[in-house]
């Protein structure tokens, strides 16, 4: 199961993923450049990515704990979700999302 | 020296959970603690990320909010009269030839204590700052993430950004003082109490207050003095005459000066050793979730068993020589006098 990710500097990677994991552990455990600060709580909203428009409608909405979460960061789109939020499932093999320049860890953000 | 200099036993850096448990174990050894947290209250994570959730793993509390426990923590070490400075970053320690420290804020207070406790959590809580290029440039002149005074804002052009409380309570105390007032929030859905929501849509309906649905797209101006805001709209993008911008997007965990402190760091965590939670520098200790040894726990729970531990070692530094009776709170009538419970 794989899922493409476009970091920050426009790079892309192919990542492996495992079913049941959260998009933004896959991320975080393959070392990208992704703060997830609250661990996967919905509560930090520094896992934000774009999802691919194509995959958008694959997803579960978000809930309106998500959306609360959304307003704390100011680069949001109409594809923006917390990919802590987006349980990984076969459904979602091949899943391709950016991450956001508002999930940056410290080092790497302004 | 200047006269403003704190003398203290203990220095606690972080009013979070776990720092506010070790003033307890260091009150029962007679140990006298300042605490300092760049928050304006304590509770640290507990009060800033979730103070409405429950919590389900403190022994003996089946199920305790952040906020709660924060509070029952303030209640429980209240007979020790620990002194709290809030708003305030400590910024440097330095240690001193008789082997005590001197800890200097961002507000230039001065602290001499022979123990330092750094308690950070996951570091110093700021201000997201809205990814919009150059905004670095207008920080501290046109572009302020708290309001300290609102005469500073008075006849002023404002843009507050935001759908929470602070974005909220900002435009309603702002708004009779300011030239104008343009809220910006991304939808149009609030999440502030619904009595702010009300009264901001009565302002707007007045004229009062501007609402804008959309997000920042730039900003406009020379040498920091902000002219104009530009807005991402869902009708293209627009220009607000604007002299101060105020984003309110919440806060995030920033290690901060902890780095520069010269402890051994792994991984931008503190390295201890876990017989008493010391650190590379003797004298100073590192408690909760800042610290890291093998097997260590991101908990509430562990924190507090570290402050515990980290108690005796800091009574052994304060008053060398000293022999310490190790007494249950149950049993020890000289404790319940300190807790004043007898
Ligand atoms: C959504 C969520 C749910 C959680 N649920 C649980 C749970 O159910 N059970 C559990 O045990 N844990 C839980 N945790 C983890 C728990 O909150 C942390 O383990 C705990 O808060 C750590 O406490 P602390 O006192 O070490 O640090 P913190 O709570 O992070 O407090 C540190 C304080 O230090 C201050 N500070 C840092 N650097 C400086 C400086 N240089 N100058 C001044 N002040 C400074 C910060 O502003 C902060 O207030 C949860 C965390 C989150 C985000
Ligand atoms: S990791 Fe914090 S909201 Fe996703």
């Amino acid at each position: 199961m794989k899922i493409h990710v476009t970091d920050q500097d426009g790079k892309q990677h192919e990542l492996e993923a495992l079913e049941g994991w959260r998009v933004m552990e896959v991320i975080r455990d393959w070392d990208l450049n992704i703060k997830a600060e609250c661990g996967g709580s919905c509560a930090c909203a520094t896992c934000h990515v774009y999802v691919d428009p194509d995959w958008l409608q694959k997803l579960a909405p978000a809930t309106d704990e998500e959306e609360d979460m959304l307003d704390t960061v100011g680069d949001v789109e109409d594809n923006s979700r917390l990919s802590c939020q987006i349980l990984m499932s076969d459904d979602l093999d091949g899943l391709k999302i950016t991450l956001a320049a508002s999930a940056a860890k410290d080092e790497q953000a302004a | 020296m200047s006269g403003n200099e704190i003398v203290t036993d203990v220095v606690v850096i972080g009013a979070g959970p776990v720092g506010l448990f070790a003033v307890f174990e260091l009150g029962l050894l007679d140990l006298k603690c300042h605490l300092i947290d760049i928050l304006d209250r304590p509770g640290g994570q507990c009060a800033e990320l979730y103070p409405e959730k429950p919590i389900y793993d403190i022994p003996g509390f089946p199920v305790v909010t952040g906020q709660a426990l924060t509070d029952n923590l303030m209640q429980q070490i209240e007979p020790f009269g620990p002194e709290f400075h809030f708003n305030r970053m400590v910024n440097s320690i330095e240690k001193l030839e008789d082997g005590s420290f001197r800890l200097v804020t961002d507000a230039d207070e001065v602290f001499l204590t022979k123990v330092v406790v750094v308690a950070a959590g996951g570091g110093s809580f700021q201000p997201k700052r809205p990814p919009v290029p150059g905004i670095e440039e207008y920080e501290g002149k046109s572009v302020f993430y708290s309001v300290r005074q609102m005469e500073a804002f008075r006849g002023e052009d404002l843009v507050i950004v935001g759908g929470g409380d602070s974005a909220l309570d900002w435009t309603l105390n702002l708004a009779p003082l300011a030239k104008s007032v343009t809220l910006v929030h991304r939808r149009d859905d609030f999440r502030a109490a619904p009595a702010s929501v009300n009264e901001m849509r009565a302002l707007v309906a007045k004229g009062e207050v501007d609402l804008k649905i959309g997000q920042i797209a730039g900003l406009d101006g020379e040498n920091g003095q902000l002219s104009a805001v530009r807005l991402k709209t869902a009708d293209g993008e627009i220009s607000v005459p604007a002299t101060r911008l105020l984003p309110f997007f919440g806060l995030t965990m920033k290690l901060g000066p902890v780095a520069d402190w010269g402890l051994e760091l792994n991984d931008n965590l503190i390295a201890v050793d876990t017989e008493e939670f010391s650190t590379s520098i003797p004298g100073i200790f590192a408690i909760g979730d800042i610290n890291h040894y093998p097997g260590k726990l991101k908990l509430i729970l562990s924190g507090f068993h570290e402050g515990a531990l980290m108690a005796q070692a800091a009574k052994r530094i304060v008053n060398p020589g000293e022999r310490v009776v190790f007494q249950y709170t149950t049993s020890s009538t000289k404790l319940q006098k300190k807790l004043g419970v007898v």
